[in-house]
């Protein structure tokens, strides 16, 4: 319990201090889990859409496989991306191991799978009360997709933010691929992992702390964006 | 116009930074001790200062780190397992092996002292104390240069402390650092080496129990990729590195590293 306290203490010590070292690692953690977020969305978004309104063989099967993806384990995702990207693989050429790249590349292949899955099931019960005013209208699937996600852009928002909190919370993918090197590829979870293995339980869990701020400030921040959209929308 | 050229010289600048950076950087294998202990934070801004070259340290165990420069991902390997360094070097993946320092490994354990050891300094007798007594032992269990040496030991004790694994004897699969949270959390003895140890923040109430055996000797080597095998290495900053590690001035700086006034690793590269 005592180390607790310490750990808040420290937490508002740190913040306070405007240390350098920390303010790197926490924009690089943003920089990172961020983009790899947006870059999921890209890729889940549409992918859940068009598995929400298709009807076609194997549906169900891609269902399973689309919803059993969402409990990728970050190590074996960091493996398989080390594989890949390491210089012996087959896209070492690229030379982005241990770089900020490798790590946006691990989470996006970890979250994709999380908002693809979830969108489909929004999108799915969004298109199950519209199906037939869709029909009546005669839209064709790219306007069916496009109506879908406007109409649950809210819904899909915390979808997203489901796919950020995966992120910015894992550690086993970034620390593979990314090395934990100082001043290049640490991140807060490695920050944190690193402080525990030395034994500084209470910077640790200062850190800890700070993470969790920052994922509060994230999603603070969406959520204001949202309820400003939706006054307006009433006005 | 003068905006243009102010754009045109950053723009140079960046393109150059961007180039002389990638040129003089190169990423070293290492084991952890070195890294937790914070020997680097110590060693690395005395050398950029003189070369300009960065040094990313990717720190994990032994075994990993050799496996991850096999794989040509890294340009030097800084580890503590003779053995495995010399094949390395045997089979190719690396040009040349030097002595670089040294310090000692340590068993640690609780005040309480539950199987007898403390002030040991026979540390096969200790283990096989430990063993008959049944008294709990984490181990590292992840192929780390510490589990080797811990394995080698066990081996000359003549216990077989795996027939035990899941008993008294406990293996974390984790580096030293989650091995010593997790050996301290249940009571367990930990051998662990000494600089890890003294900079080590979660001692608790253990104390070191065995130490002061020759067979307890840990030393460190370094060894630059080799470029035959590994196109992609940085070879002239890398040879810096480990020639600036062995010269004088680097071994000084190892002895010069000091925590809580006591001395981490002490250097032994041979005179060049």
């Amino acid at each position: 319990m005592q180390s607790i306290w310490e750990a808040l203490s420290l937490a508002v010590a740190l913040v306070l201090s405007g240390d350098a070292d920390l303010l790197e690692i926490v924009l690089l953690s943003l920089r990172v889990s961020l983009t790899a977020t947006a870059i999921a969305c890209l890729i889940g978004l549409p992918i859940g859409a068009l598995v929400a309104i298709g009807r076609f063989r194997g549906r169900s099967a891609v269902l399973i496989v689309m919803n059993a993806l969402m409990g990728l384990p970050p190590v074996v995702v960091g493996l398989l991306v080390y594989l890949h990207l390491s210089r012996s693989g087959p896209l070492g050429f690229l030379g982005l191991l241990y770089t900020p790249t490798a790590m946006i590349i691990a989470q996006t292949i970890l979250i994709a799978p999380i908002v693809a899955a979830l969108s489909r099931q929004v999108l799915e019960d969004l298109h199950a009360e519209y199906a037939e005013q869709f029909r009546s209208l005669c839209l064709t699937r790219l306007q069916t997709v496009q109506a879908l996600l406007w109409d649950a852009r809210y819904s899909l928002l915390t979808v997203g933010l489901a796919g950020f909190g995966r992120a910015v919370a894992e550690v086993g993918a970034v620390i593979i691929v990314g090395g934990n090197i100082d001043h290049l590829t640490r991140v807060m979870t490695t920050a944190i992992a690193l402080e525990t293995s030395k034994g500084d339980l209470a910077l640790a869990l200062a850190l800890g702390i700070i993470l969790l701020v920052i994922a509060l400030g994230v999603n603070a921040a969406v959520q204001s964006v949202r309820m400003t959209a939706a006054r307006q929308a009433y006005v | 116009m003068l905006n243009q050229h102010l754009t045109a010289t950053t723009i140079a600048l960046f393109i150059g930074g961007a180039v002389w950076a990638q040129d003089q950087s190169i990423i070293v294998q290492s084991t952890t001790s070195t890294a937790n202990s914070g020997l680097y934070d110590h060693l690395l801004p005395i050398f950029q200062a003189e070369t300009g070259i960065q040094v990313n340290v990717v720190a994990v165990g032994t075994g990993q780190a050799i496996k991850n420069a096999e794989n040509c991902d890294g340009d030097v390997l800084l580890v503590h397992a003779k053995a495995s360094e010399e094949k390395f070097v045997a089979d190719g993946f690396g040009t040349k092996r030097t002595d670089l320092m040294y310090n000692d490994f340590v068993v640690v354990g609780p005040a309480a002292d539950p199987a007898g050891v403390a002030g040991m300094n026979d540390v096969q007798g200790a283990l096989a104390k430990i063993a008959d007594g049944g008294a709990l032992f984490a181990s590292r269990g992840d192929d780390s240069g510490t589990h080797k040496k811990e394995m080698a030991l066990w081996a000359d004790s003549g216990v077989d402390p795996s027939a035990a694994s899941g008993g008294w004897y406990r293996e974390t699969g984790s580096g030293m650092g989650a091995t010593l949270n997790a050996g301290i959390g249940m009571g367990a003895y930990v051998m662990t080496d000494r600089a890890t140890w003294i900079s080590f923040a979660n001692k608790q109430d253990y104390q070191i129990a065995v130490q002061g055996d020759e067979d307890m000797f840990n030393q460190y080597g370094v060894i630059p990729v080799n470029p035959a095998r590994c196109p992609s290495v940085n070879v002239d900053a890398a040879q810096t590195f480990a020639d600036w590690l062995v010269s004088d001035e680097g071994q000084d700086a190892i002895a010069g590293y000091k925590v809580a006034d006591q001395q981490l690793f002490f250097p032994n590269a041979p005179d060049s």
